[in-house]
């Protein structure tokens, strides 16, 4: 036994904002292991400049952004290739965002309607003002050469 | 199921942050306002409680329900912690409904806190984000406030509502809140200020949304046998129900319309719903609670509203998925005046039609003005909501303008991610 023992001190501080009361900086960060699972195949797709949808086998339903199973009547879906053209369902320019994409604001977020296809799809409208864009408006998909496997990857442009 | 009763209820002051009191001691606060307000109610006669808060990550805390139990000094009594996004005051509300009606308490204790003020805004709105789908939604949008701008302009398209329409429901909420000193940010304004301030995702300014905050709320509710005992005004919870839709907007059907008991089917004859125009939850819940409180037409039926406004556009929304217009008349609505307390002057000039029965939507000054402490806000509303039907609302708020005269039957309205989860709960004098 040491009755003298003693923490070793270090000269790491604390960033303190106020004292009354006390508020201090804690850093908070994770790396995450994010497996899309079993929505994989449409990021494969964006690699090959493919905008992958699910068609339910058992209704039909045909969903543009994927899904394993139907919402509608919970039987397996099957990859299908959405068409490269649809349009504009709604629309808006973010000034603001999440501190992520605070550096990427302006953006425009549009929905895609495709024809055929019973939902919709999120993504991004680029080469367009926001006073340039409306609903119904054609938009046609361009994607990244150098995939980041996330849905950016994809993108719209007017037609 | 038995009869369930409100008998009490506190809230705390709602501020953008409350750094001298922590998660624990903000319940503590509303619950002593709720204990002192029932002075036959002890702790000793709550059987357990649930607890409601959205997100750990404004917490920093795993478990932070059950440090709350043991704050109030109710351990070993049963507790839980009820999670949905936007909706979880309304659903903990529910979830402490059902405690008692089905018999496993006599008394239920709803607490709910969130502190939103630990972070910046823009990492609150990131967080806020992460209940969306983190696959395809987060990281193309990122924010909320864009998923819902891009609904309204849509209902714009659909049915013609306007910016302005939208201004004179932040004009209404932010007044109404100049009487109510637990609001965050009450501020008398003008169309103009609406829409001149900052935009934030086109058409939706600041002053169309709903802030970050910090604050708690508590409801008590009892047993017809307890309430009766424990003595005050007890308050009916006459109804319940609660809906869902699909985590992301752009999986919602254009199919048809969900009616209400006064509604008909021909009404709505071109109408693809619910797109991303509607809330089909919404529907389903106020279709349930309506049902279950024997309400056949809430136009009628109902005295006042508290509901998730934490848009403009989403109040006008969530009055067509009530049924208090009819769908595509949300703008309309709020041009007639109807949601509006007749006893303040807000500034604007009314349509004057006489189609609706005056029906005052979020006297409180809903979430834009009161503030959106998440965990809190559905139980804000059902203290707020309690009060009125008390006619205490003078006692607890020091001023009586908000007060309505009589009220017999209100509903409240708890609302998560873009239509998500949502409940709807109605409140009647007894």
């Amino acid at each position: 036994m040491d009755k003298n023992a003693k923490l070793p001190e270090s000269d790491i501080g604390t960033i303190l904002y106020n004292t009354d009361p006390i508020i201090i900086k804690h850093h908070y960060e994770v790396d995450y292991l994010h497996s899309y699972a079993q929505d994989t195949p449409f990021f494969v797709g964006l690699t090959k400049k493919k905008l992958m949808g699910s068609q339910c086998t058992g209704c039909g339903r045909r969903f543009a952004t994927p899904r394993g199973h139907c919402m509608e009547c919970g039987q397996p879906t099957e990859w299908f290739e959405l068409p490269r053209e649809g349009r504009v369902h709604t629309f808006t320019t973010c000034h603001f965002g999440g501190e992520a994409f605070l550096k990427e604001t302006p953006f425009t977020l549009i929905l895609v309607e495709f024809d055929g296809v019973d939902t919709l799809f999120l993504s991004r409208l680029i080469g367009a003002d926001s006073a340039e864009v409306s609903i119904g408006m054609p938009v046609r998909s361009r994607f990244l050469r150098n995939c980041k496997f996330k849905p950016t990857d994809v993108y719209f442009v007017p037609m | 199921m038995r009869p369930v009763y409100m008998i009490s209820g506190g809230i705390t002051k709602f501020a953008k942050a409350l750094p001298q009191s922590d998660f624990r001691r903000m319940v503590k606060d509303a619950f002593d306002y709720a204990l002192a307000d029932l002075p036959g109610l002890s702790r000793d006669h709550i059987d357990g409680s649930v607890c409601s808060y959205f997100s750990d990550h404004f917490t920093r805390q795993l478990m932070a329900g059950a440090m709350v139990q043991d704050y109030l000094g109710l351990c070993p009594k049963p507790s839980r912690r009820v999670e949905g996004g936007g909706a979880t005051g309304g659903l903990c509300f529910q979830s402490a409904w059902e405690s008692v009606a089905s018999g496993r308490m006599d008394v239920c204790l709803a607490m709910g806190f969130e502190t939103m003020g630990r972070v910046n805004t823009w990492k609150g709105n990131e967080f806020i984000a992460l209940a969306s789908d983190t696959n395809f939604d987060y990281p193309v949008g990122g924010f909320y406030s864009g998923y819902y701008a891009m609904m309204v302009q849509r209902h714009m398209y659909e049915f013609g509502t306007t910016v302005e329409q939208m201004a004179k429901v932040s004009i209404k909420n932010h007044l109404n809140a100049m009487y109510n000193p637990y609001a965050q940010r009450p501020e008398r304004l003008t169309i103009d200020d609406v829409r001149s301030a900052l935009m934030v995702a086109e058409p939706l300014t600041i002053l169309d949304i709903c802030q970050m905050s910090e604050g708690a709320a508590v409801a008590v509710l009892a047993s017809e046998e307890m309430a009766q005992k424990l003595g005050g005004t007890p308050v009916l919870v006459s109804g319940v129900g609660s809906g869902t839709d699909a985590m992301r907007m752009a999986d919602r059907p254009h199919g048809e319309v969900i009616l209400l008991p006064h509604e008909t089917k021909e009404e709505y004859a071109d109408l693809k719903y619910p797109g991303v125009h509607s809330f089909r939850g919404g529907r389903m819940a106020a279709k349930n609670a309506y049902q279950m409180a024997g309400i056949t037409d809430p136009r009628q039926e109902l005295d006042f509203v508290e509901l998730h406004d934490a848009y403009t556009s989403s109040e006008i929304q969530t009055c067509e998925d009530l049924g208090l217009c009819r769908y595509g008349e949300g703008g309309s609505y709020v041009d007639s005046g109807a949601p509006f307390l007749p006893n303040l002057d807000y500034g604007l000039e009314f349509s004057g039609t006489d189609k609706w029965r005056p029906l005052p939507v979020n006297t409180s000054g809903g979430l834009l003005a009161c503030g959106h402490p998440v965990g809190a806000t559905g139980l804000m509303q059902a203290v707020f909501a309690f009060w009125q039907l008390q006619g205490s609302i003078g006692k607890h708020l020091k001023d009586e303008t908000l007060q309505l005269p009589e009220p017999r039957r209100g509903l409240i309205h708890s609302h998560a991610g873009t239509g998500t989860y949502i409940t709807v709960s109605i409140m009647e004098r007894v």
